[in-house]
């Protein structure tokens, strides 16, 4: 039902025409986003494993940062 | 044996995370392809695990991507928790998980599947994610959804063997604000069904009729649980090409949990070929309703947990780290590599569970803590 109504909502923004919103970054001021050391997360598999450290030893879980990164560079 | 079931089957949606972490961040291109060799190793309270892990990602045809993980923990384990009742104890736990990516527009669908195995605990965990550009591409909107199937079972008893159905719904979003600031939101609600607790912990009671004041009765954990997590992250590129970013996670479950994590960090090229990275993260929970160090009486309550995972406690980490490049040389398929070290120190301090191997009269033990040292060695490969 939650999956269902994120999606819905996402339909909804892209039918009205978000798109067309013109970017007040223009891509050529993006470099920055496409600079490696800019990346979300630029070692996938180190992030994962500190993860795994974190949910073990801690009560907490969910919304790491690797599901919330962005970059938008292209 | 498993140390806590549920971070068992949490280590595989980790692992599908990991696979998939290319995907809201550049949701109308496709990861490139790598591979990446680690060994990881964490000593701290007692327990050492260590083991290596491989990652290979591949495009195939335009607009696909397969990506593969083999992952390893050997654990060598003599803990408080173990020694306070049973006896230290090795064991392994292996995991792969499988990926594809699939690109169609300014859309990214990412399909994954992790199996965890060890003795006495089996996670499969299915996840879909669905990453989408909008606003001129200055905001990506990521979508998720994981099932997971697991199997509890206990040494030495082959009757025992109980399910767990986990559920995890999460929506992302990352937005550029300025040419130099990058703003993300992440949230996340997951829901456990079944035996949650760990087959071999006991809680303590008071027991006047035993020598040392106290006893012991296995725990009791409720069989539902459901957590929502949300988190923010900035990330700022300053002038002189270097990163300052910052994230914050706020928690809170069904059990009565509630949780604050911050983290800043800050990373600096050095020259051509270095990177250097270092950062600190602050960690700081409740404890659950149901937590207790010391049970007035047996059978003190319908729930019961003496898992200082759930009781009230801060740990902090410090972090650095740093990269090696080397350049794509001429003949090789190469495009470039890195040779990849990471050190992290923590210290956990806990407010309400005792060192009861310490002595002291029953209750007024000294408060438990402890130093753990995290270590990541790994080669990067993009080709």
């Amino acid at each position: 039902m939650f999956l269902r109504r994120m999606i819905l909502i996402a339909s909804l923004a892209a039918a009205t025409g978000c798109g067309n919103i013109e970017p007040w970054v223009k891509p050529y001021e993006r470099q920055n986003f496409a600079d490696p050391i800019m990346a979300a997360d630029r070692n996938p598999v180190a992030t994962s494993y500190l993860n795994h450290v974190f949910e073990a030893r801690e009560g907490a879980r969910g919304a790491l940062a690797s599901h919330g990164g962005g970059c938008g560079c292209n | 044996m498993i140390r806590l079931a549920i971070p068992a089957a949490l280590a595989a949606i980790t692992a599908a995370a990991a696979l998939t972490a290319g995907s809201p961040a550049q949701a109308a291109v496709l990861p490139d392809d790598r591979a990446d060799v680690l060994y990881h190793r964490y000593e701290g309270g007692g327990v050492t695990v260590d083991g290596p892990s491989l990652l290979v990602r591949k495009k195939v045809a335009e607009n696909y991507s397969v990506s593969a993980n083999y992952y390893v923990d050997m654990i060598s384990s003599a803990s408080i928790d173990v020694l306070t009742t049973a006896s230290p104890y090795d064991e392994e736990r292996t995991q792969g998980s499988l990926a594809l990516d699939a690109l169609n527009g300014k859309t990214q669908y990412s399909l994954s599947f992790a199996n965890s195995d060890e003795d006495d605990y089996t996670a499969n965990t299915a996840s879909f994610d669905v990453s989408q550009e909008l606003f001129g591409d200055l905001t990506t909107l990521s979508l998720g959804f994981s099932r997971g199937w697991d199997e509890v079972r206990r040494n030495g008893d082959p009757e025992f063997e109980e399910p767990v159905d986990r559920r995890s719904y999460r929506v992302g979003l990352s937005q550029i604000v300025t040419p130099t600031v990058m703003l993300g939101f992440a949230f996340e609600t997951i829901t456990d069904e079944g035996f949650l607790n760990n087959p071999y912990r006991s809680v303590r009671y008071l027991d006047t009729e035993n020598p040392a004041g106290f006893a012991f009765q296995p725990e009791v954990y409720p069989t539902t649980r459901t957590s929502n997590a949300v988190a923010f992250n900035a990330q700022y590129f300053l002038p002189y090409r270097a990163v300052a970013h910052g994230e914050y996670r706020g928690y809170t479950d069904t059990w009565g949990i509630d949780a604050h994590t911050v983290r800043v960090g800050y990373t600096h090229p050095l020259g051509e070929r270095w990177v250097v990275e270092g950062g600190y993260r602050w960690y700081d929970q409740s404890s659950a309703d149901f937590y207790a160090d010391l049970f007035p009486r047996r059978d003190a309550q319908n729930f019961l947990a003496r898992d200082k995972e759930l009781s009230t406690f801060t740990s902090h980490m410090l972090s650095v780290g740093a990269t090696y490049e080397f350049g794509a040389s001429r003949g090789s398929f190469l495009k470039r590599s890195t040779v990849n070290v990471f050190y992290d120190r923590m210290r956990f301090d806990y407010d309400d569970f005792r060192d009861i191997l310490s002595g002291g009269a029953p209750g007024a033990e000294p408060l438990y803590g402890f130093d753990a040292n995290v270590y990541r060695v790994f080669v990067s490969a993009w080709f």
